[in-house]
């Protein structure tokens, strides 16, 4: 299982390097699973690279979330979720983003259905995401203050 | 409020709130729609009236505590809820659930997959006016809970499935208790599909309504039944088997014309396939076995090892007052919901908390296909819709 996972992973890192030798910045294989580390300035080309190039064709993206490292800095952390269903392979896109100007280019022009995932790190991490066609708050009220999972917020709600 | 053309020449466009206290939207979807005449221009979702902030408090609870809010969040599926987030768990400690405690998930994952598709047939059929299906399915629902009754001591949020294991040893006579709905159940579908299938309302509602195409359905991420419904045979327990999945016969259901008719009729024949699963999974219980991993420090010890063993009853004190605590890292587990793909992205910064649980729940993703769906067809098509995605709103707004 965990071969297959690394086999896997050095088809994405060679396809991608070779294609920007800055693509991958950083390669993380912990419990099975394979995390690729993006800059941010070349999140959107690298996922549309993961979806184009035939030998990747990672067509489905499953999730989008975000961490929150507070008070460390970068304290975002993205976590995209890609899934190949012809190779039937799954893989992890990380991108940081700082807490000063958290934001990310959307990538709602490369997977639709990235619309409401990114609604929700908005909504609730405060994230902007350019060139979102619809980012408006999806969970909360549009009048909520501030952004609830981000870690400074408390559990028990502001008062 | 707009103009279009139309047939009779440009007319103005009318706004309707659909919801969220509507009874075919199943909880408190709101809709907006733009209506030409009783054809919809465009529709809005609107989301969030039940908003709990599980995600959240999860942060505040240790990692055996935050079980018990995973049943919440898709609340026709508690145990596979369980599952996704125990798995994820598990990834994060590396451990290994023994052979017999998989089963038993498998079981009554299974047994929770059927009752869920007879919930949402019961319920669809009640929203397209065919009230009979609703009582039939609910009878056989009863007998479902009346196991996990027996098995949990609850009937819907069971929190069974708990990190490295299951709760309990499975109780006396569930074996009986399973055959006899296991031999019920085939029987009873030919009756649904008797009262349904070939029902010339139920296929005029149904077939040629809400057509999206394969590539469209995957640009939008939806996964689940509506995918298989369109021809694509993705299902985790076959694609990316998790707790034994790969040791079971069972065929992945699936249709091309991808409306609400090829829905339908996938999650009828998916409840088929669960039940031949229930067969093989009770045939692989044993009777005698444990029923978790033991791993000193994370999984509490038996109670009569706590009794006789001073460690035991330390490790015991130290579980639930303090919590455990995973090697600081991220793992993601997906299991196969009835609605879809449930994954569970837990992050761990070495604490007994966890730092980030996060759900990927399929009504959430599933709905956003919705505005492509209801696009140019009738209001009442749009309930037709939203039935067939099948959404349960504890998950989309957790």
């Amino acid at each position: 299982m965990t071969q297959v996972a690394n086999a896997n992973a050095s088809v994405v890192v060679e396809q991608l390097r070779a294609w920007n030798a800055q693509a991958v910045a950083q390669v993380l294989e912990y419990r099975g699973e394979t995390t690729f580390v993006i800059p941010r300035e070349l999140l959107r080309a690298v996922a549309f690279q993961c979806r184009d190039n035939p030998a990747l064709s990672f067509n489905l993206l499953s999730d989008a979330t975000c961490v929150d490292r507070f008070p460390l800095e970068p304290r975002f952390e993205l976590n995209y979720q890609l899934v190949s269903l012809q190779r039937r392979v799954r893989v992890r896109l990380r991108t940081s983003v700082s807490g000063q100007q958290p934001t990310v280019e959307s990538l709602v022009p490369v997977w639709q259905g990235a619309n409401w995932m990114e609604r929700e790190v908005f909504d609730l991490f405060g994230i902007r995401f350019d060139g979102h066609p619809d980012l408006r708050r999806i969970l909360l009220p549009d009048g909520f203050e501030g952004f609830p999972l981000r870690r400074d917020f408390p559990v028990e709600g502001k008062r | 409020m707009t103009t279009v053309d139309s047939a009779i020449g440009t007319t103005k466009t009318m706004v309707l709130n659909m919801g969220p206290q509507h009874p075919s939207t199943h909880g408190v979807l709101r809709v907006v729609l733009e209506l030409d005449g009783e054809n919809v221009v465009s529709a809005v979702p609107d989301l969030g009236y039940l908003h709990t902030g599980i995600e959240k408090s999860c942060e505040d609870k240790t990692y055996s505590q935050a079980i018990t809010l995973t049943d919440r969040i898709d609340y026709l599926n508690p145990l596979g809820n369980n599952l996704a987030y125990c798995l994820a768990v598990e990834k994060l400690l590396g451990l290994e659930v023994p052979k017999r405690a998989q089963y038993i998930r498998v079981m009554l994952v299974e047994l929770q997959r059927i009752s869920s598709h007879l919930v949402w047939l019961g319920t669809h059929a009640l929203d397209m006016g065919a009230m009979s299906v609703m009582l039939y399915c609910f009878r056989e629902r009863e007998e479902i809970l009346k196991i996990f009754e027996r098995f949990a001591g609850q009937r819907m949020m069971t929190s069974f499935i708990r990190i490295g294991g299951v709760a309990l040893q499975p109780p006396a006579g569930w074996r009986e208790m399973v055959k006899r709905f296991v031999d019920m159940m085939p029987p009873r579908i030919d009756e649904y599909e008797a009262l349904l299938t070939e029902n010339r309302i139920w296929q005029g509602r149904l077939k040629g309504i809400g057509y999206l195409s394969p590539e469209k359905l995957v640009a939008l991420s939806t996964t689940g039944p509506g995918l298989r419904a369109a021809g694509v045979p993705y299902d985790n327990r076959k694609v990316f088997p998790y707790s034994s999945y790969e040791e079971f016969q069972f065929d992945v259901p699936t249709r091309t014309e991808s409306d609400c008719y090829a829905r339908y009729l996938v999650r009828v024949a998916e409840i088929r396939e669960s039940v031949k699963i229930v067969r093989q999974a009770m045939d692989k219980i044993t009777d005698e076995g444990v029923i978790k991993a033991e791993v000193p420090g994370v999984i509490p010890p038996e109670r009569e090892k706590m009794k006789t063993e001073m460690e035991a009853l330390i490790y015991h004190f130290k579980i639930f007052t303090e919590g455990f605590s995973p090697a600081p890292g991220e793992a993601y587990a997906v299991v196969e919901s009835p609605r879809g793909e449930l994954g569970c992205f837990v992050a761990s910064d070495g604490s007994p908390k966890p730092l980030r649980v996060h759900f990927r729940g399929p009504s959430f993703v599933n709905l956003q296909a919705l505005p492509d769906m209801v696009k140019g067809q009738l209001i009442a098509d749009t309930v037709a819709c939203i039935g067939t995605i099948d959404i349960v709103l504890g998950e989309v707004d957790r």
